[in-house]
């Protein structure tokens, strides 16, 4: 692990302790509500001031798999408010004239350990992993996120609108993440998706075994399931005592018991399950603990294996948020291939590029990019506009807020980036990023480059960060 | 000499011809990037004999039985060189038993050499040198968290291509580390390995003057065991480089200063904040090897990391090689060289960066590095700009060998391309 630390700091350290997610399909439409006893700790995010601007002559993919060549989108009152190949030029529009230039959705990453893995990665901030007991369900990410991160800066620069903060994966159920937009802010609050339902991380595989094998347990893979499947009958439990109460069958409320409280809302379809779990035989046994129990994996993540059930994954409306080409650090890990998110994408499966490092974050396009070279080797031709899907439409689905972002339609949030070429190539680069139609990020111009307060100083030395 | 005897002869010269012969390899009609003095040619010609490079260029004549590889529409460059890996001692990061890149419990370790424990058949060797990565520089480490060395031991330079004649040079250079992590592996602070170092390379000096005297028992005690000091001789000469793992600016010019105390020849690992001191890495004459896509501090030791510090280091003079950071994913190398071009490295650069400067950092530049006559035959030949992302190696060629395109990641994604066969997909091999 030392080049870990040296090199990657960031994704590999994450790698061994962080897990993955998962999109639903049918239940999840949109963004939702969250939960009644969820109101707390709740969204005060504002938009950033916009104002209406038309991008023209750009290559547009809409990021649901269509590509307008020649295209305009006007941005309005914080909204997608036209999108083709011939918008009039409204009289009080700023209007960027985006020839030779691409436009896309803002890239939304559903795992992220942004704020409570946060930069300089010293010991303080590792907030990302509750390691007091293999069922942390009651803890929320939100609750550690940091944002003065400065990766959320080098995120924004790489094109990332929308992301969410997960606990890490050493325990079996890791707690709530949640889902955040990108824009700068003081709090938290201040950055949360408004609407956007929570996740609850869980973990299969070795980082449970790991962590708890020699501190009473789970030791094994068979431990691991007996670990969920007890805290799923607890959770089952609390909820028909919930039910009867609001029935009237019972006079008294039960007690109120965090840890049940994240899990019954999974139960009741509220919460979204995220699942960090890499081996397809493992997948197939947490895709019927799942029916036992009657709740849906919405995705799982890193899915090192998922090529190998893709067709399984189709079948229960299951997403994969993958990396292109990690492999090898752990032994669950080892039969990763450079062509697994192309083919759950062929088996008609839910794919996504996630990261999980505040180093990949950056560049999810790229990852894409690569996915899709390797692909074209075996007669995978993949097109730009499809390849988008895996990084705004799929991951906005896995998170529940795709009705209002994750595409160019007409109505939704003003969320896309202008790149100087074609994102699918290494030399290319975000040139404009914008949340809900508000300028955040612009290559060219430093009034619209955020700083954190930790990197302020920085600036000053010799030249200056990039 | 009877008849007999030279008939003999003459048969054994016929199979010799016709085994050498079979070992001729053109490459023709490739953009051919050199990365020596004569720049690019294109539609050029590689010859190889013997494992080697006998022309390079345009209209060069081919044998008639030579093995032909049509380049024709695509780009071949020298094979890549990734400047610090784990390659041959590392399979599965977290099964320790596969893991033989690094030592614990030794406070010094000099002599710690990597190379006796190196595997050919690894299977990061297969999937990475499909995709154009075919030397290597494997560099001992420390296990973290535990007492390591400030001394980590002896690089080797490999070639991927499997068993054989796969170490190119041992004692490539002798790694060091100083700094934050330097500090953590000799009691706390960076003082304390600044001066484990310092006194290892004195107590070397006076072992090269008194080496007999010792010997004799008439001379006083060394801290360091034998093998320990002898590692350190051809540091002290200059004829081994010191490679010192340091980030911080500050710690980098405390390295330039040992450097110049010794007289040592130096490079730096790392180097997240070089570009801050990157006027006097160029007066002294030091390297850099760096992972382009480091922009975010990983502790204190990195605040000032960018992704403009190669073309910065590159500007200001200093010779730069790459480092994919992480030996399974060695391959992304060069698309950690196109990020340093979008971020203002001249591409020459770039590719220099994973050819020719790593060979110069680890004394192998007359062997490899470039595509030049006498020097082995290591090449790639590219579906297309090596640095983009949708970009493949058609064909690797190692040491004159053209070697099969297929790894266990190839073999995996064929056995699952289908999912939906008549029999399992475990007969499908």
């Amino acid at each position: 692990m030392i080049k870990a630390r040296l090199f990657g700091a960031l994704g590999l350290l994450a790698s061994v302790f962080l897990i993955g997610c998962g999109a639903d399909e049918d239940a999840d439409k949109g963004a939702r509500s969250t939960a009644s006893a969820e109101a707390s700790y709740p969204s005060t995010y504002q938009a950033l001031s916009s104002k209406l601007t038309l991008i023209q002559n750009a290559t547009v993919l809409t990021g649901d798999g269509a590509r307008i060549e020649g295209g305009s989108v006007l941005l309005g009152d914080g909204k997608v408010l036209e999108i083709g190949d011939d918008i009039e030029v409204p009289d009080d529009a700023l209007v960027i004239d985006a020839q030779g230039k691409w436009v896309t959705p803002g890239i939304i990453d559903n795992h992220s350990h942004l704020g409570v893995y946060a930069s300089p990665g010293v010991s303080s901030h590792a907030d990302g992993n509750e390691i007091s007991g293999p069922n942390t369900a009651e803890v929320w990410a939100e609750h550690a996120v940091w944002p003065q991160d400065q990766g959320f800066n080098t995120a924004r620069a790489g094109g990332v609108t929308a992301l969410q903060i997960l606990p890490g994966s050493a325990n079996l159920f890791g707690g709530r993440g949640v889902t955040l937009k990108n824009v700068p802010s003081r709090t938290m609050q201040g950055m949360k998706f408004p609407g956007a339902p929570y996740g609850l991380k869980m973990a299969c595989g070795e980082n449970p075994k790991r962590v708890y094998g020699e501190k009473g347990g789970p030791f094994s893979r068979m431990g691991n399931v007996a670990g969920y499947r007890a805290a799923w009958i607890k959770a089952a439990a609390y909820k028909e005592k919930w039910e009867e109460y609001e029935a009237g069958k019972a006079e008294k409320p039960p007690e109120r018991d965090l840890q049940l409280d994240t899990l019954m809302g999974v139960l009741k379809g509220e919460i979204l399950v995220h699942n960090h779990c890499y081996r397809a035989d493992e997948m197939a046994v947490m895709l019927d603990l799942a029916k036992e129990f009657g709740y849906k994996v919405t995705a799982f993540h890193h899915a090192v294996e998922a090529y190998k059930i893709a067709d399984l994954l189709a079948e229960n409306g299951t997403c994969a948020a993958m990396w292109a080409d990690w492999w090898g650090f752990k032994m669950e890990a080892f039969d990763g291939i450079r062509e697994n998110i192309a083919l759950v994408d062929k088996a008609g499966a839910c794919a996504i590029v996630h990261s999980d490092s505040a180093m990949g974050i950056q560049r999810l396009n790229q990852e894409a990019a690569k996915v899709m070279g390797a692909a074209s080797r075996v007669g995978m031709d993949i097109t730009p506009e499809h390849a988008w899907t895996w990084l705004s439409l799929n991951p906005a689905r896995s998170l529940g807020i795709d009705e209002v972002t994750g595409s160019l339609e007409k109505g939704k949030n003003g969320d896309l980036v202008i790149w100087n070429g074609n994102p699918f190539s290494v030399y290319t680069r975000a040139e404009k990023v914008f949340v809900d139609g508000a300028l955040v990020y612009d290559l060219n111009d430093p009034a619209y480059q955020a700083v954190s307060d930790f990197t302020l100083g920085s600036l000053e030395i010799e030249g200056g960060l990039k | 000499m009877n008849r007999s005897l030279n008939k003999i002869f003459a048969v054994c010269a016929l199979l010799l011809a016709t085994q050498l012969q079979a070992q001729t390899i053109a490459v023709t009609g490739g953009t051919v990037h050199t990365l020596g003095g004569a720049g690019v040619i294109e539609n050029g010609t590689v010859l190889i004999r013997d494992g080697r490079i006998v022309a390079v260029g345009k209209g060069v004549e081919v044998p008639r039985d030579a093995q032909l590889i049509d380049a024709s529409g695509k780009i071949v460059t020298p094979g890549l060189f990734d400047a610090y890996t784990d390659f041959g001692v590392k399979e599965v990061s977290a099964v320790e038993g596969t893991v033989d890149s690094a030592q614990s419990g030794e406070r010094f370790s000099a002599s710690f050499d990597v190379s006796y424990a190196i595997n050919p058949r690894s299977i990061l060797i297969g999937v990475n040198r499909i995709e154009g990565v075919t030397r290597a520089a494997v560099v001992p480490g420390s296990s973290w968290g535990e007492a390591g060395s400030v001394f980590s031991g002896q690089v080797a330079v490999i070639d991927l291509a499997g068993p054989g004649d796969w170490l190119t040079r041992s004692s490539a250079a002798m790694f060091v580390r100083l700094g934050e992590s330097g500090s953590g592996l000799s009691g706390g602070s960076r003082v304390n390995a600044m001066l484990a170092l310092r006194d290892g390379l004195e107590e070397a000096r006076d072992y090269s003057a008194n080496r007999r005297s010792w010997e004799q028992g008439a001379h006083w005690e060394y801290t360091l065991k034998r093998k320990d000091l002898d590692a350190l001789l051809p540091v002290l000469t200059g004829s081994t480089p010191l490679l010192v793992q340091v980030e911080r600016a500050s710690d980098i010019s405390q390295a330039l200063r040992l450097k110049k105390d010794f007289g040592l020849k130096m490079a730096i690992l790392g180097g997240a904040e070089a570009w801050i001191v990157a006027d006097e890495l160029a007066a002294a004459g030091v390297s850099v090897v760096l992972d382009p896509q480091r922009n975010l501090p990983g502790g204190f030791d990195s605040l000032g990391a960018t992704l403009e510090n190669a073309a910065r280091l590159n500007k200001a003079g200093v010779m730069i090689a790459f480092t994919a950071g992480g030996t399974h994913n060695a391959r992304n190398i060069t698309q950690y060289a196109g990020l340093a071009v979008a971020n203002g490295l001249p591409y020459q650069v770039a590719l220099e960066a994973m050819t020719v400067n790593p060979a110069r950092i680890y004394g192998v530049s007359s062997e490899v590095g470039s595509l030049e006559a006498g020097k082995l035959a290591d090449l790639v030949i590219w579906s297309g700009d090596p640095l983009e992302l949708s970009t493949f190696a058609d064909q690797v060629v190692i040491r004159g060998k053209a070697i099969p395109m297929v790894s266990r990641a190839t073999l995996l994604r064929d056995r699952y391309l289908e999912l939906n066969t008549e029999r399992p997909q475990a007969y499908k091999k």
